[in-house]
């Protein structure tokens, strides 16, 4: 680890943990003010839900929520809280190593007397402080979210404690696996078709995992290994499938610096 | 001592040439250069020594030290010049400068000062609104500030005007009187006679020659032109002469030996204009592939 790499990082990215964490205590705020007017009314609104098509709600994750109680509330917005995490965590991830080297500052980095591996560790260290960062203010908005608007109902704190501990794999699942396929492909020229294109095709993947129920799609995406609807339903997590999460973004990591080691970092062209 | 040395190296990038087997060694306090057409293997050579990219086979030692495997203690003490300097846009030059010496032991906050006084940097501009020029300048700075022993030049006259051209080439020879040894690249033949004791050649991928300067030039072809009424192509038929060729009133060709020959020859002759140039390095090249 070097830390002026790590510091030069950090504040590289100060601004964009800024702008996610500020986008999501809106989300999370508003989107919970709007729980009262649920509670109120639950069977209603539960009969209203179980009208939509089945497939419509499997889409939605929606099959078995609740939204009239708290946790079940929550966990439907935490699907888009996650799906902004998805983006941030692959936007970091796909351009830890690529924008460096599009923007051809690779050569100054690279010609300082430090390895690769210790670049590299700075790097995803300085990428993890900030998605820490992001996560905090989730975990802050969320409680401060759920006490201010949950209108008297009950909810289990430690279940809501399990939904929030599975940001931080979640991330990591991200930046890892964009890590890696940054460096699988030629080049990056532009960081966010990349991202976006992972954080959605994981989030769709997860929506039809819901509608064909035969096809086992969840064994791939982390929407589903970390659903939170399964996680406030069961009060634990879906463990085989977490443990599937915790290995793929294990062997995106190894790769990235088996890769990393060896890469060229090739001249302008 | 020798401060580089390299061995049998050869590069590929998948089927596309490098540097096919390039071999040679530069000695300590030693102004080396390297001259090649665009695209010979220059900069693949330098990026190889730095371990920006790694050989496909053969091996390269800096400091006395394998490259690929003591990438980082070599790299402690070299100062490197891209051909493009390309930084992070949005910081400021000084602080740009201070995350580069961040990576050197020592200080070189003073050494840092000094350099950018000389070469008139503001320090206080951001990097984006930079010219070219400017940004060359950052590059000569941030390649010089920690008082490196061995300095990578990769066309580094590029984007200079030649006022700051002059003091570059004095800031060079300076380093140089102190005991650095300099790794100079470029396409310029002038600016290589001009600083450098020792020259290899590269082309295509490969080492042509490696020769002192001075024999080099001994060695060298003098392009001649002769305009005159009334010549005799048989008049300059003299040995070292090739290439000759007419054309209305003027005579061209190469020449190689002791130009005093030709000199004699054209003071018989009433003459309208005569050239006695430099070969380009095309020309040059031309002839080491006869």
């Amino acid at each position: 680890m070097n830390i002026n790499i790590f510091r030069h990082e950090f504040r590289s990215r100060l601004k964009s943990v800024v702008i996610w964490s500020v986008a999501l205590t809106f989300l999370i705020v508003f989107f919970f003010s709007i729980f009262p007017a649920f509670s109120a009314d639950a069977k209603l609104m539960n009969e209203a839900l179980a009208k939509f098509p089945p497939a419509l709600r499997a889409a939605f994750s929606m099959e078995n929520m609740d939204l009239s109680t708290v946790l079940g509330f929550y966990g439907f917005i935490f699907l888009f809280v996650q799906l902004c995490l998805a983006i941030q965590a692959s936007n970091y991830g796909f351009g830890l190593v690529s924008i460096e080297e599009n923007e051809m500052t690779a050569d100054f980095l690279l010609s300082k007397p430090v390895s690769r591996a210790q670049v590299l560790t700075s790097k995803l260290l300085a990428a993890l402080a900030c998605l820490t960062l992001t996560n905090l203010v989730v975990w802050v908005s969320s409680f401060v979210a759920i006490n201010l608007f949950r209108n008297g109902n009950d909810y289990e704190s430690s279940t809501l404690i399990k939904v929030l501990l599975s940001i931080i794999i979640f991330q990591l699942f991200f930046l890892c696996v964009g890590l890696v396929i940054s460096q699988l492909v030629k080049r990056i020229r532009s960081v966010t078709p990349y991202s976006l294109g992972l954080a959605f095709g994981s989030y769709i993947v997860n929506a039809f995992s819901g509608v064909f129920k035969d096809v086992k799609l969840e064994y791939i995406t982390p929407f589903k290994h970390l659903d939170p609807t399964y996680i406030v339903q069961n009060g634990a997590y879906n463990m085989p499938l977490v443990l599937i999460n915790v290995i793929v973004t294990l062997i995106a990591l190894a790769a990235s610096y088996w890769l990393y080691l060896r890469r060229d970092v090739s001249a302008v062209s | 001592m020798n401060i580089i040395e390299v061995d049998h190296l050869t590069k590929y990038y998948g089927k596309s040439r490098g540097i096919v087997d390039v071999s040679f060694t530069e000695v300590e306090g030693e102004i080396f250069g390297f001259i090649g057409p665009n695209g010979a293997g220059k900069s693949t050579t330098i990026r190889l020594l730095l371990s920006l990219i790694h050989p496909t086979s053969g091996s390269a030692m800096v400091f006395g030290k394998d490259v690929v495997t003591h990438g980082p203690e070599i790299r402690q003490h070299i100062g490197y010049l891209p051909s493009d300097v390309f930084y992070y846009e949005g910081m400021k030059v000084i602080d740009l400068l201070k995350y580069s010496a961040s990576f050197y032991k020592g200080d070189s906050t003073k050494r840092m000062k000094e350099l950018s006084e000389l070469m008139e940097l503001d320090l206080n501009r951001r990097i984006s609104d930079l010219s070219y020029g400017n940004k060359k300048k950052v590059g000569i700075v941030q390649g010089l500030l920690h008082s490196p022993k061995l300095l990578f030049l990769d066309e580094p006259t590029a984007g200079l005007d030649p006022l700051m051209q002059h003091k570059f080439f004095d800031l060079i020879r300076e380093e140089n009187a102190r005991g650095v040894t300099v790794f100079f690249s470029s396409h310029i033949l002038g600016e290589v006679q001009r600083l450098c004791t020792r020259v290899g050649i590269i082309r295509e991928g490969k080492i042509v020659e490696i020769s002192n300067i001075r024999a080099l030039q001994q060695n060298n072809y003098k392009k001649v032109s002769v305009t005159a009424d009334g010549l005799n192509m048989a008049d300059f038929e003299l040995p070292g002469v090739t290439n000759l060729q007419t054309e209305d009133h003027m005579v061209h060709f190469f020449f190689k030996g002791d130009i005093n020959t030709v000199l004699k020859k054209l003071s018989g002759i009433q003459v309208a204009d005569v050239t006695i140039e430099e070969p380009t390095l095309e020309e040059i090249f031309m002839h080491y592939y006869e």
